[in-house]
């Protein structure tokens, strides 16, 4: 068990800084999550925690100790590679053990040992009885399973995954997702893990690393990024959100020249952005100081019907979930207010 | 029409959704029939004509074995040596970055666009006792020329764009993940060449390795020249099929022909069949 520390890392390719002055740090035996939209800078910071490219600037430590002259070979980390990078010449079983077939033969186990260790593996990642077919023989779940035994096999200190369940489908990655957390829950290995599916990395992370453009946005728990994202782009990215440009004045929420009754106690006076969910709102009937909206559009969802809304005359739009059953009918008036919500000072 | 060739037994691949299989086959077959297999078939006729007691004579006449000995003995250490230095050329074309990269890439082809003669010429030119090269062994009592040294170095000239141009591209796909990864589980550089890279380029490395050797048997032009021709020594079959055609003897020369066309098939063959299995394991090759 290690914990990782990324100490204000920078890195650049060909000027272009692709990580900003991140600062990141990973707890021993945490299962964290890198969540961020393409071109974020995940798998850059995945490898230079690898070690399979270096920062430009700033410093990655395990346990405490400056990693940036320890080769990848000597870093002892498991990383399990978006397309899995498997050895196609090889068995499962071969690939399995690989890593420990490599080793010196001061330090490598004996043959029957190597075998044990494989078998068990294989167990781990219920594939057992397939440990003599080709990685072109297997499907994309199961590739993906060999990919993270091989990772195992060597008993790494930390487990980095690329978006591990990036290329298969919904419910396959179900399943992973599950066998992940049971997975680390019974290893305790550190393991960070790339994602750009916030669903994935709500339900199976212990902590989630928002990231955008090269820079960490928040780190947290679940509930801490989608109950109180930090920032704007936090609260588009992770779940569902409903924008407004209003004013804060006196300590109220402004929208035009209307009150909207929410009560901005501790928030910035002047213009802001006020976000919320579209399912966490409370419906009202007249509205002494509240949003007041007409439907102009209806979708229907899984478990619900989404309604788009205009205010203020139809200059601003919002998206709120009505149970599936709810009558309202196009051009309807609609009366609501957040439950939730958060503001965001905005420069006008 | 997918629906016809699905049902046939024999068919060896499923039939893809792309349409016009049967078509395709066909020309290719019928295309396949007019340039390669009825010239074989005319040759095998021609030696038919022989007895069995007359071939058996010319195939184990001493000169006949001598050339056959010499000329695949020659391929194949050619190709063998093209194996090594095609791979090796490869890497670097594929994996390096220099100034006159393009250049040395475009080098590679020139055994191809050489008229074999000129090639032949040269090569003799050079490796003959008095030649550039050739003088530097002349002290040690090493002659490269007229002798089957010569002839396997003109071999290597012919083949080595077969193995370079066969690996190269193969080389060009490989996944650099893969290599990150068997850093990653602790392979050293040469671990990781000698049990993940190459291993992976196996399939496409005996493919180099079968047309370089088949080139080899085959190869005329070039070999002459620098071969010197002596029975017994450097005559390859190739060459002894022209002789004995020169003195009228077809029936000889075509004898030579088949026994050459028997064991490069079965050579190919054995090949093949060690390809159609890595693709099986593997899924390419
Ligand atoms: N080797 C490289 N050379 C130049 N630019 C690169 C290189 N690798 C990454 N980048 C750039 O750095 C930025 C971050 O890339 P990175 O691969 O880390 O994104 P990501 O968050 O993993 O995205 P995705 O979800 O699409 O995989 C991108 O803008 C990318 O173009
Ligand atoms: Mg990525």
């Amino acid at each position: 068990m290690m914990e990782v520390t990324v100490s204000n890392v920078t890195k650049e390719f060909a000027r272009f800084p692709a990580l900003n002055d991140v600062s990141l740090d990973i707890r021993s035996g945490e299962l964290i999550a890198l969540l961020g939209p393409s071109g974020s800078g995940k798998t850059t910071l995945l490898r230079l925690i690898a070690g399979l490219d270096q920062p430009t600037n700033g410093k990655i430590l395990f346990g405490g100790e400056d990693a940036s002259h320890k080769s990848v070979q000597e870093r002892n980390i498991g990383f399990v590679f978006q397309h899995y990078a498997l050895f196609r010449h090889m068995t499962v079983a071969e690939n399995i053990a690989f890593g420990l077939n490599v080793r010196p033969s001061s330090t490598r186990p004996p043959k029957n040992e190597i075998r044990k260790r494989v078998a068990e593996l294989l167990e781990m990642v219920h594939l057992s009885g397939l440990e003599k077919r080709y990685p072109n023989q297997l499907s994309g779940g199961q590739r993906q399973r060999v990919a993270l035994a091989r990772a195992m096999a060597i008993e790494p200190r930390v487990l980095l995954l690329d978006e591990p369940f990036g290329a298969l489908d919904a419910k396959v990655r179900k399943e992973l997702r599950k066998w992940l957390r049971e997975f680390h829950d019974r290893t305790g290995h550190t393991t960070v893990f790339v994602t750009h599916d916030q669903e994935e990395a709500l339900e199976l992370a212990d902590r989630v690393v928002v990231m955008s453009q090269g820079k960490i946005e928040q780190v947290g728990s679940a509930d801490d990024v989608y109950d109180k994202p930090g920032s704007p782009f936090v609260h588009r990215f992770i779940g569902e959100a409903s924008e407004l440009p209003v004013r804060v004045e006196n300590g109220e929420v402004w929208l035009d020249d209307r009150t909207v009754g929410l009560k901005a106690d501790g928030a910035a006076e002047g213009p802001s952005s006020l976000f919320f969910r579209p399912h966490d709102i409370e419906f009202l009937s007249g509205c002494g100081g509240c949003f007041d909206g007409v439907v102009v559009g209806s979708r229907r969802l899984a478990g619900a019907r989404r309604l788009e809304l205009e205010l203020g005359g139809s200059q601003y739009r919002v998206e709120v979930d009505v149970p599936v059953d709810h009558p309202a009918a196009l051009r309807s008036q609609i009366n609501f207010r957040p439950k939730h919500w958060q503001l965001f000072p905005r420069s006008a | 029409m997918t629906s016809t060739t699905a049902s046939t037994r024999w068919r060896l691949k499923e039939p893809s959704i792309i349409p016009g299989f049967g078509l395709t086959l066909g020309f290719s077959l019928a295309y396949l029939g007019l340039i390669i297999l009825i010239p074989l078939a005319g040759l095998i006729f021609r030696a038919s004509s022989l007895s069995a007691s007359e071939f058996l004579s010319i195939l184990t006449d001493e000169r006949t074995l001598a050339a056959l000995k010499i000329s695949f003995g020659t391929a194949l250490i050619a190709a063998l040596i093209n194996v090594v230095f095609g791979v090796l050329i490869c890497w670097v074309l594929v994996r390096y970055d220099f100034p006159g990269r393009r250049l040395i890439d475009a080098m590679v082809d020139l055994p191809f666009a050489l008229p074999t003669a000129v090639a032949g010429i040269a090569l003799s030119a050079l490796y003959a006792p008095k030649g550039w090269i050739g003088a530097w062994f002349t002290p040690f009592d090493i002659r490269i020329a007229y002798t089957p040294i010569g002839i396997t170095i003109a071999l290597i000239f012919i083949g080595l764009p077969f193995v370079v141009r066969t690996v190269q591209p193969v080389m060009e796909e490989i996944d650099r993940e893969v290599e990150e990864a068997a850093a990653t589980l602790g392979a050293n550089r040469f671990q990781t060449v000698f049990k993940v890279l190459l291993p992976s380029l196996l399939p496409a490395i005996m493919t180099g390795f079968a047309l370089a050797f088949a080139r080899g048997v085959g190869e005329y032009g070039s070999v002459v020249f620098i071969a010197g021709n002596i029975p017994y020594v450097s005559e390859i079959a190739p060459l002894l099929i022209v002789i004995r055609l020169e003195e009228f003897n077809y029936a000889g020369a075509t004898a030579i022909a088949t026994i050459m066309l028997v064991i490069s098939f079965a050579m190919l063959l054995i090949i093949n069949l060690i390809q159609s299995w890595s693709r099986g394991r593997y899924g390419h090759g």
